[in-house]
């Protein structure tokens, strides 16, 4: 296999292993290209990039930026705040605005579960999902996965806890289909309020219990509590959230195995984790973000390969 | 229906492997600034033949580098099938170094401006010479030349000239296959 299938990236349930595989390989290439004293190759210097957030974003608007100056491609950066949106502009609208200026890739995140899809069906451009609300981030789960395959050789048959607020994660639904994809086995733990009903019909194990889930996992990957998400009380507090479902050090030590302990960021340190969990030899929390550039760039390359 | 010559048996190519590295060792000397840079995917096995040639030769470590070309491509987004990259080692700073570029076939000679292209990137070389086994000849789209030549052969755009190594489990040897119209 030597190409995607879909001129757009809109989420990991789309993909097949063999195109999780492609991506991580070519990923490898352009790992080694970022570590050269020139950091740069030419492969996209015909191709205008548009960077359409709606919603917040430091990582993951910084790692496409780069990753798409890296390819020497040329880049515009939107933001919905300041801009006609909040004069009642249609998405729609916005985005072929945007595309009459000659773009041709365009990289959205979207509050709106779906938007991304509804972009591709409209517009000629290729579409990558930056995250649409709580449903996708394919981009994170690849680099995750890629991270994983890093660390420990591979992901098949390896044990991934997913913890923490798994029913507003995005992170977690494209993680939970990248890594069965890829033949890991995943358990999902936090508070029951915050597992959604139905988690048990992807294939994944559930649990309530932390202690359960790190004695079990090889990886524990800790997501962020979302506070902007919380408008409803999920759980009483976040010193009783901390109290159950904190990581610290201590807690780390008292298992029979060293774990590898991931974060997508940003981390609410001292809530999901403490800070000598976070800043310890077990954490590839920036080893992640040095993957993210090297996995987008790899997306970025083989959509635009895909003229068909 | 393709037809399949061969145009090179392995004695042959052992004494045209033997001519090169001597060929080398006369502009070179003791190779004390020169570094090797083998092309993906096919050139990196005639550079470590070369290598180590040069080594048993000299008795003393020659650097050898492989250099992917991919990311560098003109031709990407405008080929029907997608390119697939090979990986990049190149484990030495370039700068000021003496640079032999190798590969197996010259064509049309794109594959070696984005070699140069893609060189530049680890270091600036004080100079850059090309070393090939095969040289089309009367089919380039660019202004290159080779300062090494195995063979030189002429050929029309229907043909294909292909060099099979031990290394890929094949007897050394190359081959030159043409389409019937």
């Amino acid at each position: 296999m030597e190409t995607l299938q879909s001129k757009h990236l809109l989420g990991i349930k789309d993909l097949t292993r063999e195109e999780l595989e492609l991506i991580f390989n070519t990923a490898d290439n352009f790992k080694e290209v970022i570590n050269r004293p020139i950091k740069k190759v030419p492969s996209l210097r015909d191709i205008t990039i548009a960077n359409v957030f709606f919603e917040n974003s430091t990582r993951t608007r910084l790692s496409f930026e780069l990753a798409e100056k890296r390819l020497s491609a040329d880049v515009v950066n939107f933001s919905s705040s300041g801009s006609s949106v909040k004069k009642g502009e249609t998405l729609l609208d916005t985005v072929n605005n945007i595309l009459s200026m000659k773009v041709d890739m365009v990289v959205m995140r979207h509050a709106s579960p779906g938007a991304p899809h509804f972009l591709s069906r409209h517009i000629q451009a290729n579409v990558i999902n930056a995250g649409d609300g709580t449903h996708e981030h394919p981009t994170q789960a690849l680099l995750d996965s890629f991270s994983i395959r890093q660390k420990l050789g591979e992901v098949a048959g390896k044990k991934v806890a997913i913890i923490g607020d798994i029913l507003h994660s995005r992170v977690a639904l494209s993680n939970i289909f990248a890594l069965t994809k890829l033949g890991a086995q995943v358990m999902v733990c936090g508070p029951a309020t915050l597992l959604p009903k139905y988690i048990k019909s992807l294939g994944v194990k559930v649990t309530l219990n932390l202690r359960e889930a790190l004695e079990w996992c090889d990886v524990a990957n800790v997501l962020r509590i979302q506070l902007e998400r919380q408008q409803v009380r999920y759980f009483p507090s976040l010193r009783e959230y901390s109290l159950y479902y904190g990581i610290n050090k201590k807690l780390l030590d008292s298992l029979q195995k060293p774990i590898t302990i991931m974060h997508p960021g940003p981390i609410n340190r001292g809530v999901e984790l403490n800070s000598d969990v976070a800043d310890s030899d077990h954490s590839i929390i920036l080893e992640q973000v040095e993957n993210g550039v090297a996995i987008r760039m790899a997306v970025l390359y083989l959509l635009a390969s895909n003229t068909a | 229906m393709e037809q399949k010559k061969q145009i090179i048996n392995s004695e042959l190519l052992d004494v045209m492997l033997s001519r090169l590295c001597h060929q080398l060792i006369e502009i070179h000397d003791q190779f004390e600034h020169t570094v090797l840079l083998g092309l993906q995917p096919r050139g990196i096995f005639l550079a470590k033949r070369i290598q180590q040639r040069l080594e048993s030769i000299l008795n003393k470590e020659i650097k050898l580098g492989y250099l992917d070309t991919t990311f560098h491509r003109d031709d990407f987004r405008r080929r029907t099938t997608p390119l697939k990259a090979s990986s990049t080692h190149v484990p030495f700073l370039i700068e000021d170094q003496k640079v032999i570029l190798i590969d197996d076939v010259l064509y049309t000679g794109r594959t070696i401006r984005a070699a140069m292209d893609a060189m530049i990137t680890f270091g600036r070389p004080r100079t850059v010479e090309l070393l090939v086994l095969i040289n089309r000849k009367y089919t380039r789209h660019l202004p290159i030349e080779p300062d090494y030549t195995g063979r030189a052969v002429n050929t029309i755009d229907t043909q294909r000239v292909l060099v099979a190594w031990k290394e890929q489990g094949l007897e050394d040897s190359v081959w030159l296959t043409t389409k019937d119209s």
